[in-house]
């Protein structure tokens, strides 16, 4: 009888209060790609955990080939085969490629020295399986994220990986390097080592993976064969319930243009000029492949960075941005890419983060705090925006990161802004949120602000959005209304050709 | 709080130890000279604070203490200027020694720590080069003027029956105690400083403007050096420009991190300051009592700081789990 070459069978996990895995069970064939999926909280960074030897299961089993395993170590895993290859990379980047890969483990001669020329004979190896030419006394601080983490890869097949476990390895990747990234996981399906591929990225799950199971609140969900998976059946398994809705909106109809920019010029790409206009009740979808420019515009908006040339005007004012302040005086805000380093101070409870770009506003005999609009704006946002929190002294911390990014919005909101400016808002969010953020999206601008969104993520382009701007190194390239937008069109143009004669 | 009641603890634990082992450590003189001290020392431990508040630190404290003891006399003395222009003047270049700190710090992206670390060194070799080294003294002159700024406050009831009255330093340190403490926690500039010594970038990107706010932390700490300054001059009525104010900013640091203000920046308590220096003197006076050699000092309150930051640090290490255990019920 032939078994998988990973067997967890019926594995239950506690945490104090909480039950993080309940009798969960999935299997692994050799050379198979398999996609873990679910939202955040489903379990499955803890069922990887157990499988890497940094946790061990409180009940149920693990099978290796038939045979009963415990992996009660990280050396333990390492033995069998299994190597976790996490998303913030384990690399250090001040010493070469060789080094890396042996990292801990260097060969060494009789007299207890590195022997470099077996780290060097053995590192040539392991990169050719991943399809990386490169000496190995190269700096890794020469190599692009993407190639950093293809190094990553081969350290683990230097150590006769198996079983490599990625968790959301594409989140800081360009789309050459994703597509790399493809292609290597193909090449090693083919030399017998087997993948667990976790992701939110529902597009990419159905590109690579041969099976998708999923996990929602500890337990398994369902599980998909390569013909069944679509998009709608994730989602579906993901959430319980049917979430065709997620990009449900409302008609808008746009009214006076708040904001102008004509040839705005970004510190990015101080040659490349901008113009464009979004007006009240639109919402205006920023398209374009990762270091485009679409971030740095919005910073320049923002007050950030000093524009290098071109005019802003809000409201039919000209404005001359120098320092944030100066944009949300003017009526515009910014949800920033980093919820933790630019969105909110995360050591804070939520009310002290509500209140604070509001303080000068709501001020009690001119340099004192107002301890009561503090907690009402706090009680209106937990209230309106549905913030999961026990109360509003929680630290954001704790929260999750969708509750967290409803926390920024709602500081925002409370100073009734007119434009509302969004760099990647969903990112790092379960799809339970991301359709609350995009409800709220709509709301807004059909009670009239103007919204101006960034997003890597096309489907969310194309589903949110009143139309598109899509930019390439730093230049528009062009417009397209929400009946044109699509995959192709939205693709084309951020890679710089122009569109396609239309039909 | 908690971290408040434990210096106060620690306070009134080290007292009594001493006030035990030697009876006249209860001594309305002896009490009066701790809080002489703590008021002193005090002031420039509270400019310190909103500088570590920010993040930053200031290690010119003693240096600037130096030279306004070398800058009033000669004001008054040398260049006879009236003595309400020559403390005006003396603050002013304190000030100014804030803001150049600040403007270093925030335009040029200069670190703190080398900041003041030049600006300790550089002070020092002014105070110096403008005396000649020479001690600096009033003398028999202004003697009002230096029993007002540094005499006691006779205290209704106390100072008849226990001879104990109330040195005006240690008032002046309370009311700036009061101020600051409101300021850094009930007024929105407060909250701001707060914020920017969290998390900078945040802080920036929800509209407060952190340069201003840096270069205010430093013009406070290097105003209070000077106004500190002033009162030790008046005080000490002699002035060693080699060695006057030595160390002082490590006790105003060490007061500073007693107190609850994290080297990290954005959290810290005035009155922790306070407290954390009232700590730091009475340790010093026990030593002398207790016959310590005096060779032992700056070990003993070495050692006690570090038990506090282990303390603390360990405590914050037991919050946090309870905190997550809670999380997950």
């Amino acid at each position: 009888m032939k078994y998988p070459l990973l067997e967890v069978r019926i594995v239950t996990k506690y945490f104090p209060g909480v039950v993080a895995l309940k009798q969960v069970s999935l299997t692994l064939e050799k050379g198979e790609v398999l996609a873990l999926i679910g939202e955040n909280g489903a379990g499955k960074s803890t069922l990887m955990k157990i499988l890497a030897g940094i946790q061990q299961p409180d009940l149920g089993k693990l099978f290796w080939n038939g045979k009963e395993a415990n992996i009660d170590s990280v050396d333990a895993a390492m033995d069998l085969g299994i190597a976790l290859i996490h998303q913030e990379l384990n690399l250090a980047d001040n010493l070469d490629i060789g080094s890396n890969i042996f990292l801990g483990r260097e060969p060494r001669n009789k007299l207890g020295i590195i022997n470099r020329r077996q780290i060097l004979e053995e590192s040539i190896k392991v990169l050719e399986r991943v399809g990386l030419d490169f000496d190995p006394n190269t700096s890794l601080t020469r190599l692009s994220i993407g190639q950093q983490q293809l190094v990553e890869i081969a350290k683990a097949l230097s150590m006769n990986a198996k079983i490599l476990i990625m968790d959301e390895p594409t989140s800081s990747l360009s789309s050459k390097e994703t597509a790399r990234l493809f292609e290597v996981a193909k090449d090693l399906k083919q030399q017998g080592v087997s993948v667990i591929y976790i992701s939110h990225r529902l597009g990419e799950v159905k590109e690579l993976a041969d099976r998708v199971v999923v996990f929602r609140d500890g337990q398994n969900s369902g599980e998909l064969s390569k013909e069944e998976i679509s998009h709608d059946r994730m989602v579906q398994l993901m959430v319980g319930r049917d979430v065709s809705r997620l990009y449900e909106r409302t008609s808008h109809a746009p009214g006076e243009e708040v904001l102008k920019v004509t040839d705005l010029a970004t510190p990015a790409f101080p040659g490349q000029k901008n113009s464009f206009s979004i007006r009240a009740g639109e919402i205006v979808g920023m398209a374009g492949l990762v270091g485009a420019g679409r971030t740095e515009l919005l910073r320049v908006l923002f007050g950030v960075d000093d524009a290098v040339s071109g005019a802003i005007e809000v409201g039919g004012n000209p404005c001359h941005f120098h320092h944030p302040k100066d944009a949300i005086d003017a009526g515009m805000v910014l949800v920033p890419e980093d919820r933790k380093g630019q969105g909110l101070v995360i050591d804070w409870p939520l009310d002290m983060n509500g209140s604070l770009p509001g303080l000068d506003q709501h001020l009690k005999r001119k340099a004192f705090i107002d301890k009561k609009h503090e907690v009402q704006t706090a009680e209106t946002m937990i209230g309106d925006l549905n913030i999961k929190t026990p109360n509003r002294k929680q630290i954001l911390q704790f929260l999750s990161g969708g509750n967290q990014q409803k926390v920024v919005l709602g500081k925002w909101l409370a100073l009734e802004p007119k434009i509302l400016l969004l760099d990647e808002p969903t990112r790092g969010i379960d799809i339970g949120a991301k359709e609350e953020i995009y409800h709220l999206m709509d709301k807004l601008a059909a009670q009239g602000l103007a919204v101006l969104f960034v997003s890597s993520e096309l489907e969310e382009i194309m589903g949110v959005s009143d139309r598109a701007l899509v930019m390439h190194e730093g230049k528009i390239t062009g417009e397209l209304p929400r009946s044109e937008l699509s995959e192709e069109s939205l693709m084309q143009l951020a890679t710089g050709q122009e569109l396609a004669a239309t039909h | 709080m908690k971290k408040l009641l434990g210096i106060t603890g620690l306070f009134i634990a080290i007292f009594a130890f001493t006030a035990y082992q030697q009876e006249n450590f209860v001594s309305a003189r002896n009490i009066e000279n701790l809080l002489d001290r703590t008021g002193l020392l005090g002031i420039l431990g509270v400019g310190a604070a909103f500088v570590i508040i920010t993040g930053g630190i200031d290690l010119s404290i003693g240096s600037v203490v130096g030279l306004v003891g070398c800058l009033l006399p000669m004001f008054v003395i040398d260049q006879e200027m009236p003595v309400p222009l020559a403390i005006f003047l003396v603050m002013l270049i304190s000030a100014g020694i804030g803001l150049a700190h600040g403007l270093l710090i925030t335009k040029l992206k200069l670190q703190p720590f080398i900041v003041t670390l030049c600006g300790l060194l550089i002070y020092r070799g002014i105070g110096r080069f403008l005396t000649a080294d020479q001690t600096m003294t009033f003398g028999e002159q202004h003697k009002g003027l230096r029993e007002w700024a540094t005499g006691n406050i006779d205290l209704p009831m106390l100072t008849a029956s226990k001879g104990f009255s109330l040195p005006m330093p240690f008032l002046i340190l309370f009311v700036l105690m009061i101020i600051g403490s409101i300021f850094l926690n009930k007024t929105v500039w407060g909250r701001y400083l707060l914020a920017l010594g969290r998390n900078e970038q945040a802080a920036r990107y929800s509209g407060i403007k952190t340069e201003r706010l840096t270069i205010l932390a430093y013009v406070i700490c290097s105003t209070l050096a000077g106004f500190g300054g002033v009162l030790f001059m008046l005080d000490l009525n002699s002035v060693q420009p080699s060695s006057h104010g030595n160390f002082y900013e490590l006790y105003a640091i060490a007061a500073a991190v007693l107190g609850g203000c994290s080297l990290r920046g954005g959290e810290g308590s005035i009155v922790g300051v306070v407290i954390g220096m009232g700590v730091l003197q009475v340790l010093k006076s026990a030593s002398l009592f207790l016959e310590i050699p005096d060779q032992l000092e700056f070990t003993i309150i070495g050692s006690v700081i570090l038990l506090g930051a282990i303390v603390d640090e360990v405590a914050k290490r037991v919050v946090h789990r309870m905190r997550q255990a809670k999380q997950h019920s």
